[in-house]
């Protein structure tokens, strides 16, 4: 479980995120969704310690994730972009990964098979196309079979089929108690996938609770409408 | 877990073009030298002419671009359980340390060859030549951290060589002549540690019994550097030219958000 609580963070002048309180609990897969630049990111970066919020804490599985390294053992990241060194190969980069994290049990070579990627592992990433380079992304964020999982626009660049398969492998993460947090604009991605949602905008959490409770507050069907309802209401309240 | 970390980016630059253009140049440099002009004294002055701008130049450049080529390998390695300053070590150490060799094999190769290597002036090259790579790959990892935006960070970086490379010599050369009536041995000695360059070329020319042609100046710096003390200072000065950029790089990339 992620506990995110009073979390601020401002970029020069630009304030991104503004007194962000959320709860990303296990066995579930929370979607962060929000228009672009509204701290998607940054919040999955604050987690995983990529950026250093001003104040507030995050906890993960009740380990402070702040200043951790040892946190990162338990937490599978996966970045929007895949741009690894032009002149290692895949292979060297699962091999790194396997050194850093010695001892821990690795389902690499599953993963491997899954993507299609092994006429690809002693390729130099100079040469794989964006899809191989964010397939190589996925097998390195969940090799470990972490039991956080964070995930920023997984599917883009990805070819349908190897989409299902990071699908399937997200849903069964989440029935073995995985706690997952996906941020995407792929709204039919999200529909299929998500037991929650936080919607953030302008750095706020206007919106936190499941999808069901989304559609009975909206009185919608499709997630598309229920959040955009999500969005008028936030934009009237700001006004 | 930083050995691991520079196996990995050591392995990315050995396999770079560009070191191996480095390599080849150095090496087609010396034994050009070496085979077209007579004595290792022409030679090491040639060399260091070519080192004292070139080594600077292709660090600045290649240690900024690296930093700002390799952000999404720097997140990579962020989000697994390894701590910044082993991050940051593994890619100070792993650009910094290839080019490093591929200078020392390229200049020293053919120096072996021709018998030269384990002379004075070579020795004082190699070592000089050393930590300018040393010095200018910090400085160039402290701009490609501290500076977002990659043009701008080349740009800076380009400007810092500018000024260590030409303009702090004129701005030397200007002080003396405008003050010239007045004793300036000691600020002379003070503005060449403030410039690794400076401080590498007079460490490499006293080597030579030549310093005597630099006349009355060439004399007060062989009565300073020459000395313990001296070469002391002038050891201290390069590895606080290296220490402090990488100790400001360091604490620009523990809190920097990326």
């Amino acid at each position: 479980m992620i506990t995110v609580n009073a979390l601020h963070k401002t970029f020069r002048t630009h304030q991104v995120l503004k007194d962000v309180t959320t709860t990303i609990p296990s066995s579930c897969i929370t979607a962060i969704i929000g228009p672009n630049g509204s701290g998607k990111t940054t919040l999955m970066k604050c987690i995983i310690g990529l950026v250093r919020p001003d104040t507030g804490t995050i906890d993960v599985d009740g380990m402070t994730a702040l200043d951790n390294p040892e946190c990162r053992t338990m937490i599978g990241y996966m970045s929007q972009v895949a741009r690894y060194p032009d002149n290692l190969t895949p292979q060297d980069l699962v091999a790194m990964i396997r050194g850093i994290r010695k001892g821990q049990r690795d389902t690499a070579d599953e993963l491997i098979a899954e993507f299609e990627l092994e006429g690809h592992m002693r390729k130099p990433m100079r040469v794989l196309s964006g899809g191989t380079r964010q397939k190589v992304g996925a097998v390195l964020a969940l090799m470990f079979t972490p039991s956080t999982v964070l995930l920023d626009e997984p599917t883009a660049g990805l070819d349908p089929l190897s989409t299902e398969r990071l699908k399937e492998r997200i849903l069964a993460m989440r029935s073995q108690g995985a706690t997952i947090a996906i941020s995407s604009h792929v709204l039919s991605d999200i529909q299929e996938l998500a037991d929650r949602i936080v919607y953030v905008q302008e750095g706020i959490v206007a919106y936190d609770g499941t999808v069901q409770e989304l559609y009975m507050q909206s009185g919608e069907t499709s997630l598309g409408k229920a959040v955009t309802s999500i969005i008028r209401r936030s934009g009237a309240l700001r006004s | 877990m930083m050995t691991i970390l520079l196996r990995y980016v050591v392995r990315d630059v050995l396999r770079s073009k560009w070191l191996a253009l480095y390599l080849t140049f150095f090496a087609a440099v010396t034994e050009g030298l070496l085979y077209f002009t007579a004595g290792e004294a022409k030679t090491v002055i040639g060399l260091m002419n070519v080192v004292l701008l070139l080594i600077p130049l292709a660090a600045v450049v290649f240690g900024t671009l690296h930093v700002h080529h390799n952000r999404d390998f720097v997140e990579l390695m962020l989000t697994q359980p390894v701590s910044r300053p082993s991050i940051f070590g593994a890619l100070y150490l792993g650009v910094a340390l290839p080019f490093m060799a591929a200078f020392v094999i390229g200049v020293g190769v053919p120096s072996i060859l021709h018998g030269v290597a384990f002379t004075a002036p070579f020795q004082a090259l190699i070592g000089t030549g050393c930590a300018l790579t040393m010095v200018f790959f910090a400085i160039a990892y402290f701009v490609g951290v501290a500076i977002q935006d990659k043009a701008t960070a080349m740009g800076a970086a380009f400007l810092l060589w500018l000024l260590f490379g030409v303009v702090y010599d004129g701005v030397i050369l200007g002080v003396t002549v405008a003050f010239a009536d007045y004793p300036l041995e000691m600020a002379t000695i003070g503005m060449i540690v403030g410039n690794p360059i400076d401080l590498a070329r007079i460490i490499v020319m006293l080597t030579f019994d030549y310093a005597a042609l630099m006349g009355y100046t060439g004399a007060v710096f062989q009565q300073f550097f020459g000395t313990t003390t001296g070469i002391m200072v002038s050891t201290l000065s390069l590895a606080l030219w290296t220490l402090i950029p990488v100790y400001a790089g360091y604490r620009t990339f523990c809190r920097k958000d990326w």
